[in-house]
Parts: C-alpha cells; sequence; structure tokens
C-alpha cells in the first residue's frame, strides 16, 4: 500500500515545513472546537448537577434522554442548525450561516448531551458518597452543586475531553452549516473530505495523521496537568 | 477558585473576539454556491486569487452538486451561482430567484471506466450505443444519484437509449448518492463504469486502472451558467459586489483567465460568454 506509507512522509513534511495553509487549518478547528467545548462544559456540567441535586418530576426522563442524545447523528444536528440559520429560516436575518460561529452552534448541540449525561453519572456517583455529609451540614442547593463539581473535577476533565474528542473528529455537520469555504470555514476534517473526493488519498490520510497526533497531545497534557495538580494536593 | 473561572472567561471572550474579528474583514466577500467538479478541478483556486486582488472582492466558494446549490439559493444562501443544468438554471431566473443567466465556459462529460472493459465499448464516440451496451451487458455502473449537474445528465441519457435505470438499482446500477470524486473513487474500487465532467477526471488523483471509455459526442456538451440571486428577493445579496464578480467572469479578463487555466497540460474549461 503506496498511499499509506506516503501519507507518514506527507504529513511528516508538512509538520516540518509549518505549511501555513496547514496551520489556518488546524488553528480553526482548535478553535471551533474549543469553544464549543468550553459553552458544552458550562451548560452540560450545570445540567448534570441540577439532575443530581434537585428531585422533580420527569428528572428520569431528562436523564433517558439526555443518554439517547449522546448518539445524536451529527448530519441531522447539520440539518436542524442549516434550516435555522438559512436566509429563509427563522434565525436568517443573522446571517451567521456558512461562518466559525454557525459550526461553533452545530457542535455545542452535538456535545452538549454527552457532557451533560456524562457528568451527571459522575455526580450522582460522586453525590452517593456524600450525601450523607451534605444532609449533616444542611446544605442549600446551590452550594451541593458547587462542592459536587468542584470534587468531582478530575473526573470532569475527562467528559471534557470526551467532549472534544467528539467536536474535533465530527465533519457531517461542520460540512453543512459551515460549507468548507477555503480560508473562512475549511477545518481538518472537512478538509480531509475533500482531498478524498479530489482522490489525492495519500494528502487526506497525512491530514488525518495530523489530526490524532493534535488529538493525542491535548489529551496527553491535560492528563499531566491534572496528574501534577492532584499531586500537589496530596502534598 | 474564582480566579481560574474568571480567566477563563476572558479566554473564551478573546476566542470570540478572534471569531468574530474575522468577519470585519469580509463584509466585501460573497458567497458563490458552486459545484463539485469546479472546486475539485483546482479552477477557483487559480482564478479566483486573481480577481480578488484587483478588486479586493473575496469570494467564498461553497461547492455542492448543482441540484443543492440551486435550492441554496433558493432559501437566499449565497450571491452568485455556477452551475451546469441549464433548464433548472432557467427555471430558476424565470421564477424570481435570480437576476439573469449567462454563459460562461464549457467543456464536456466522458465515460470513465476500467481498462479491461468489460462491455467492450472503449473507443466508441457513440455515447447513448456505449450506455445501451453497458446495460446490456450488465455491467456495474457508479450513478452520482444526488441530483447534481451531472447526474441530470446521465439520467437524459439514459431516457434517450429508454433504459429504466431506476428497475435495476442496487443491481448493475448503483446510486452512490455522493460528489463526483466520491463516485470515482467507488468506481475505482469496483471497477465499474460512470459518467464523469473531463475537468474533475483530468484533477483526480485515485484513477487506479480507470481510464476514459467513450468521449467526444456531441450530446456530452457540458455548458456552465452564471447567475446573480435576485437582490430584490433577498435584500441581503450583495449585488454589487456580486455583479462586479459576474461581468468579470464573462468579461475579457476572466474568459482568459479561465481559457489560460491548465492542468497536467491540459486546457479544462473553454470560455464561451457572449
Amino acid at each position: 500500500m503506496g498511499e499509506i506509507s506516503n501519507a507518514f512522509a506527507i504529513a511528516f513534511d508538512l509538520i516540518l515545513r509549518a505549511d501555513a495553509e496547514l496551520s489556518a487549518i488546524v488553528f480553526l478547528s482548535l478553535k471551533v472546537s474549543m469553544i464549543a467545548v468550553f459553552i458544552a462544559c458550562i451548560l452540560g456540567f450545570s445540567l448534570g448537577a441540577a439532575l443530581t441535586t434537585f428531585r422533580f418530576f420527569g428528572r428520569r426522563g431528562i436523564i433517558i434522554l439526555l443518554n439517547a442524545l449522546m448518539g445524536l447523528p451529527p448530519v441531522v444536528v447539520g440539518l436542524v442548525v442549516y434550516l435555522m440559520l438559512t436566509r429563509a429560516g427563522p434565525l436568517g436575518i443573522l446571517g451567521l450561516l456558512y461562518t466559525p460561529t454557525a459550526m461553533i452552534i452545530a457542535q455545542v448541540l452535538l456535545i452538549t448531551p454527552l457532557v451533560a449525561a456524562l457528568s451527571c453519572q459522575v455526580l450522582q456517583e460522586l453525590n452517593g458518597e456524600y450525601d450523607e455529609f451534605f444532609r449533616s451540614l444542611n446544605l442549600a442547593p446551590g452550594a451541593r452543586m458547587k462542592a459536587l463539581l468542584w470534587d468531582g473535577k478530575s473526573a470532569l476533565v475527562t467528559v471534557a475531553l470526551a467532549g472534544f474528542g467528539r467536536a474535533i473528529s465530527e465533519v457531517g455537520a461542520v460540512m453543512i452549516v459551515g460549507g468548507n469555504i477555503n480560508h473562512v470555514t475549511r477545518i481538518m476534517t472537512t478538509a480531509i473530505a475533500l482531498e478524498t473526493s479530489k482522490g489525492t488519498l495519500a494528502l487526506a490520510l497525512a491530514l488525518g495523521i495530523i489530526l490524532i497526533v493534535i488529538s493525542i497531545t491535548i489529551n496527553a497534557s491535560v492528563m499531566l496537568v491534572r496528574a501534577s495538580s492532584e499531586a500537589r494536593a496530596d502534598v | 477558585m474564582n480566579k481560574p473561572v474568571l480567566q477563563l472567561i476572558s479566554l473564551c471572550l478573546m476566542f470570540f473576539g478572534a471569531v468574530s474579528g474575522g468577519y470585519s474583514t469580509e463584509n466585501r466577500a460573497i458567497i458563490l454556491q458552486s459545484t463539485t467538479s469546479t472546486q475539485n478541478s483546482g479552477l477557483f483556486e487559480t482564478i479566483l486569487p486573481v480577481f480578488t486582488g484587483k478588486t479586493g472582492i473575496q469570494v467564498n466558494v461553497v461547492a455542492v452538486g448543482t441540484g443543492q446549490a440551486l435550492k441554496n439559493g433558493r432559501n437566499g444562501d449565497g450571491d452568485v451561482l455556477l452551475v451546469h443544468a441549464k433548464q433548472a438554471e432557467e427555471k430558476f431566473v424565470a421564477e424570481g430567484f435570480g437576476v439573469s443567466r449567462q454563459d460562461v465556459m464549457y467543456n464536456d462529460f466522458v465515460i470513465i471506466g476500467p481498462a479491461d472493459d468489460p462491455a467492450g465499448i472503449a473507443g466508441s464516440n457513440n455515447v447513448l450505443a456505449a450506455l445501451a451496451t453497458i446495460a446490456k451487458t450488465k455491467s456495474l455502473f457508479i450513478s452520482r444519484g444526488d441530483d447534481s449537474g451531472t447526474h441530470r445528465m446521465e439520467r437524459a441519457l439514459w431516457k434517450k437509449v429508454a433504459i429504466d435505470v431506476a428497475r435495476h438499482s442496487g443491481n448493475w446500477y448503483r446510486e452512490a448518492g455522493s460528489g463526483m470524486g466520491a463516485t470515482l473513487n467507488i468506481a475505482a474500487g469496483t471497477g465499474a463504469y460512470t459518467l464523469s465532467d473531463r475537468a474533475t477526471w483530468i484533477a483526480f488523483g485515485n484513477k487506479q486502472d480507470l481510464k476514459i471509455i467513450s468521449q467526444g459526442d456531441t450530446l456530452l456538451f457540458n455548458q456552465y451558467g452564471i447567475i446573480l440571486v435576485n437582490p430584490k428577493r433577498f435584500a441581503h445579496v450583495k449585488a454589487t459586489e456580486a455583479q462586479t464578480f459576474i461581468d468579470w467572469m464573462v468579461g475579457p479578463e476572466g474568459q482568459s483567465a479561465i481559457a489560460s487555466y491548465r492542468l497536467d497540460g491540459k486546457q479544462l474549461f473553454y470560455p464561451n460568454a457572449r
């Protein structure tokens, strides 16, 4: 398979040359996904903590729904966001279609259920351990949520990483709402799809290799930071 | 606890600033809804910088099939359309979605197939006879199946030879539902025939043992037209910038830029604006 060995050579070459076009694409990919993850974490963590702390009718239903939405097909999300943002759609007046903002909106919709469902799971476990303690202190719900989120932060980082993984690897939704416009909305995954459709498979695979390397680097650095902060906390 | 939260929020605001800051320089940018064939062939990457350099107007290309480009135009999601399905284009204008339609350039379609040519049609310049033989020998044929300009041409050809391909769908006739390049990838992977525009074929990088099997029939003429999306219908259309672009494309500079675009020494598009 010449294409595969070729791909590694191209990937290596692109990285060594610090190719300007590629750097811009990588930068936009990271920017879109990181903002999306950040927003999804604010929404998802709060939702997770609220579902853990408050007991109300329909709570279980919401948790089941969130779990199901973890498997939301990106193309459907893309289509819904497209129909919202198209000039003929309800939010068309904002002129957001084919902008990075549209891509962020799609990714937030895609990963918020994932972040919410996973953080809910993490926090419920923690809540089980802390419940009696909370009761003895007679803590208000707000303080409970705060304590849960703070003590669960280490596991929540992993949840955020899972969300980031889904965001950065996604192609179906961002292709529809971003339009894969060169220098405007082209990111790693849509560039890979484009090169595949041009039949330049080695370059497409090279971009894929770079994407994986970036993902590994980000995951590893977050884990390292976490490990060192835990080590410091133990001292 | 508050300090890191504040840091995160300011970081987030910085990101937003960076993202939205990108737009301010682009308020003279227009959106061109076009086809995968014009993008995959590399034409835009060569001629658009010339136009932008001269006028300062950036052209943002969304490359989809002609059917989807027309649909996006009907929703007002674009300023200019450059597509290839003349009848549908004229309908688009007649219904008031576009201002007028002008010829820009042409090339032709070719039948691509495996080098061992199981249907035995290589060298034929009669495309109808070639397609009829593919059907008769039940040789694998990959259709775009995505309502693109190429797909419309292909359906028109099957109609001319009175073969109802829908009846054979999933059998020897397979609908990819994808762009030209993806369809060529499938043809290469399965040793099948397909219909492609010549520009995408020349630029395609994964030919494997595919080659041009049939070409040269006058039926295979492929005309591209350019349309301004109607600013009376959609107030946000950047009519001035878009019209500047159309005038450039059909004017002497754009036409000679199109004519001089070569790949592997071959001309891909022939200007024919009047």
